[in-house]
C-alpha cells in the first residue's frame, strides 16, 4: 500500500487522550459481561478517540474479544453501557451499527466471488449498481487484488483472503473498523509486512481502528494506545512507550517484554525518590509513579536492556545500583546478546547490543561480572 | 500382503453378498423385458409391457397421484425438517431440547404400522375426509425427521462467523438467511428433499392407512394387483420405480458430497 501522506511528526503530536476537550468516539462505561456463571468482563471503562489505532491486548480468555463483540453488537453488556459517538448502542442490532469487523477466520462467504464478497455490504445498503462497482474496484485496488475479482475464496492464498476480508470491512467506510486477531493466520514475514500496510492504510483513510491481539509485538508496532487486559479487567492503558517503560502493575511489567523483578520493602520515601530494601541490597528508585509509605511491600523492576555490564577492574557509572554475580548463560542473537547472571540466589537478565564485531573482549560463562542499573531505569511496582 | 487365497475368499464373499442384495431385483428387471405372458417363462426380449403401461389407466392414475403426493410432501417435509434442524443446532440450550430432538427423530425409528395407525386415528377423530391431502400430510410427517437429520449434519460444521459477518455488513436477519445460510446449506436441503421424495414414492404402509377412495398411490395399486397374480406389467412399472429411486438417491448423495467438498 502507499506510504503515509502525513509527515511522521504529526503522529507524534497525536494525543487526544491527553486533551480534556476531546470527545471520545467509543466509550465503554462500567461494562460487565457475564456468560452464565462466568464473568468475561468486569466493570470495565475505557475510551477510544477518533483516528486512533487502539489495541486490546491480553492472553486468550482475558475478555478482549468479548469487549470487541459488544461493540459490533454480537453480545450485549450485562451491566454498563457501550457508546459510539455519544450514542448508547443498547438494543441496536449488528446490521444497524456503523462499525465493521474483520473476523479472525476472515469469514469470507464461500459461495461468492471476491467481488461479490466485497460488494455484499454495499448491496445490503441498497446502493446503486454503478456506485457499488466503482467502490468495489477502488477497494480491490487498495488491497492490490485487482486481478482476482472473479476468484472464489478457496482459490486464494491465506494472505489474499486476509486482504479480501479487509477490503470487505473497509468498503462500507465504517466509523470504526474492528480487527479480531487480523494477522494471526499469516506467517511471520507476511505478518510484519501487513502490520505496516495496515498502519499506512489507517493513516491514509483517517479511520479509527480497534484491534484485538494476543501478540505484544503486533500491538507495540501498530497501536497509538494499548489496553492491557487481565481476567476481564483493564490492567493498564497507555501508549506503547508508557506501557513498556512505565508499567504500573507486576502483571503488565511481566506480560510486556522481558523484565527483572525483585521483591522488597519500602525503607524511605522522599517525593518521588523511594528507597527499597531488597534481597539484593538497598535500591533507590528515582521516579516512583505513585506514593508509598515506609514498610510497604513493593517490587523493584527494570528492563534487561537498561542494564550495563561492568567487568572486573572497571568502575561503574556513579549513582547506579551495582550488583555482583556470575554469568550463568549467554544467548547470542546476532544483534543482541542476552546474559543470564546469577546474583544473590536470583537469576537476572541483561541484554546488550553487539556493537563491536570482534569478540576478544567478550565475557564468557562463569565470568564474574557486575551489573549497573541507573536509578532512573528502576520501576517501582505496588500492585 | 494379502495371500491369493484370502483375496479369492474376499471376492466370493463380495459376490455372494451383492447377489443376496440385488439378485431378486435383477430378476425382476430381466422379466420386465420378457415377451411371454407367463411371468416365469422366458419368451424372448420385448418392451411391450412398457408400452402397455401407457394404456393401463389405473396404473397411470396411481403413478400420477404418487408423484403429486411425493413432490408436495417432500416440499413440506423439507421446510419443516430444515426449520427443526436450525432450531436444534442453533438454540442449543433451550428448555426441552432433548425432548424436542427425540420427537423429531421418533418417526424415523417408529414402526410404520404404528405411525400409519395413529395418523389414521388422528384424521378420523378430526373428521377429515381421507384422500390426497391426508396421505401428503402423513408422508411429510414421517419424512421430515430424515430431512432434519441430513440438514443438521451440515449445520453442525457451519461457521457461525459467516452469519455474523453478514449481519455486520448490514444484512437483516432474513437477508442473512437467504444470502448466506441457505446457499451454504443448500446441498443438504436438496439431499433432504430428494430423500423425502424417495421415501414417499415407495411407501405402502402409511399410505394404505391414511388414504381414501380416489387417492390410490402406485405402491398400493401394485400391491393390490399382485394379490391377483403377478403380471409382466407389474415388473415393468417396478423397474421404472427402481430406476427413479436409484437416480434420486444418487443425486442426493452427490449433492451432500459436493456441499461437503466445497466446505
Amino acid at each position: 500500500m502507499e506510504p503515509p501522506e502525513r509527515p511522521a511528526a504529526h503522529r507524534a503530536a497525536f494525543a487526544p487522550w491527553d486533551d480534556p476537550a476531546a470527545r471520545p468516539l467509543v466509550v465503554y462505561d462500567g461494562v460487565t459481561k457475564r456468560f452464565g456463571a462466568e464473568t468475561a468482563v468486569v466493570d470495565l471503562s475505557l475510551a477510544v478517540y477518533e483516528r486512533e489505532f487502539f489495541a486490546l491486548l491480553g492472553p486468550s480468555g482475558c475478555g478482549k474479544s468479548t469487549l470487541m463483540r459488544m461493540l459490533a453488537g454480537f453480545e450485549s453488556p450485562s451491566e454498563g453501557r457501550v457508546l459510539l459517538a455519544g450514542e448508547d448502542l443498547a438494543g441496536v442490532p449488528p446490521h444497524l451499527r456503523p462499525v465493521n469487523m474483520m473476523f479472525q477466520s476472515y469469514a469470507l462467504f464461500p459461495h461468492m466471488s471476491v467481488e461479490t464478497n466485497i460488494a455484499f455490504g454495499l448491496a445490503m445498503e441498497g446502493r446503486p449498481r454503478d456506485e457499488i462497482g466503482a467502490r468495489v474496484g477502488e477497494a480491490l485496488r487498495m488491497v492490490k487484488l485487482d486481478g482476482l475479482a472473479g476468484r472464489k475464496p478457496h482459490q486464494l492464498s491465506g494472505g489474499q483472503r486476509q486482504r479480501v476480508a479487509l477490503a470487505r470491512a473497509l468498503v462500507k467506510r465504517p466509523k470504526v473498523l474492528l480487527l479480531d486477531e487480523p494477522l494471526g493466520a499469516l506467517d511471520r514475514k507476511l505478518r510484519e509486512e501487513t502490520q505496516f500496510e495496515l498502519m499506512a492504510l489507517q493513516e491514509r483513510l483517517g479511520l479509527t481502528f480497534i484491534i484485538v491481539t494476543h501478540d505484544q509485538d503486533e500491538a507495540m508496532t501498530m497501536a497509538t494506545r494499548i489496553a492491557v487486559m487481565d481476567k476481564g479487567r483493564l490492567a493498564q492503558i497507555g501508549t506503547p512507550r508508557a506501557i513498556y517503560e512505565a508499567p504500573t502493575t507486576r502483571y503488565v511489567a511481566d506480560f510486556i517484554g522481558d523484565i527483572n523483578l525483585v521483591e522488597g520493602k519500602v525503607t524511605g520515601a522522599e517525593g518521588s525518590r523511594v528507597s527499597v530494601m531488597t534481597a539484593l541490597g538497598d535500591m533507590v528508585v528515582a521516579e516512583a509513579s505513585e506514593p508509598v509509605s515506609v514498610g510497604q511491600a513493593v517490587a523493584v523492576a527494570w528492563r534487561p536492556e537498561k542494564t550495563r555490564l561492568v567487568r572486573a577492574g572497571e568502575t561503574g557509572p556513579a549513582g547506579s545500583v551495582m550488583l555482583t554475580g556470575t554469568i550463568a548463560d549467554i544467548g547470542y542473537l546476532g544483534d543482541w546478546s542476552t546474559y543470564h547472571v546469577d546474583i544473590g540466589g536470583l537469576r537476572l537478565k541483561a541484554a546488550l547490543a553487539n556493537a563491536v564485531r570482534r569478540a576478544e573482549d567478550a565475557v564468557d560463562w562463569g565470568d564474574p561480572v557486575r551489573l549497573a542499573v541507573a536509578p532512573e531505569a528502576l520501576i517501582l511496582l505496588v500492585r | 500382503m494379502m495371500s491369493p487365497r484370502s483375496r479369492y475368499l474376499d471376492a466370493t464373499a463380495l459376490t455372494l453378498g451383492f447377489a443376496f442384495l440385488y439378485l431378486p431385483i435383477v430378476i425382476l428387471v430381466i422379466f420386465s423385458f420378457n415377451a411371454s405372458q407367463l411371468v416365469t417363462v422366458w419368451g424372448g426380449f420385448s418392451t411391450r409391457w412398457y408400452a402397455g403401461l401407457w394404456q393401463n389407466r389405473q396404473l397411470m392414475d396411481a403413478a400420477w397421484m404418487t408423484l403429486k403426493v411425493a413432490t408436495l410432501s417432500a416440499l413440506l417435509a423439507t421446510v419443516i425438517g430444515t426449520l427443526a434442524a436450525l432450531a436444534l443446532t442453533r438454540y442449543a440450550r433451550f428448555r426441552g431440547r432433548t425432548l424436542f430432538s427425540g420427537l423429531v427423530y421418533a418417526p424415523i425409528v417408529m414402526p410404520e404400522v404404528i405411525t400409519g395407525l395413529s395418523l389414521l386415528l388422528l384424521f378420523v377423530s378430526l373428521g377429515l375426509e381421507r384422500g390426497f391431502w391426508t396421505v401428503t400430510v402423513a408422508h411429510a410427517t414421517f419424512t421430515c425427521g430424515f430431512v432434519a437429520v441430513v440438514v443438521q449434519s451440515r449445520l453442525v460444521t457451519f461457521d457461525r462467523s459467516l452469519e455474523e459477518a453478514a449481519a455486520d455488513l448490514g444484512a437483516k436477519p432474513w437477508q442473512v438467511f437467504t444470502h448466506v445460510t441457505l446457499p451454504i446449506i443448500a446441498p443438504a436441503v436438496i439431499a433432504g428433499f430428494l430423500l423425502a421424495f424417495t421415501l414417499s414414492l415407495d411407501d405402502l404402509v402409511i399410505a394404505s392407512f391414511t388414504t381414501g377412495p380416489g387417492a390410490t398411490t402406485l405402491p398400493m395399486r401394485v400391491y393390490s394387483q399382485v394379490r391377483l397374480g403377478v403380471t409382466p406389467e407389474i415388473n415393468a412399472i417396478s423397474t421404472l420405480m427402481i430406476a427413479a429411486v436409484t437416480v434420486l438417491v444418487i443425486a442426493a448423495s452427490l449433492a451432500t458430497k459436493r456441499g461437503a467438498a466445497r466446505g
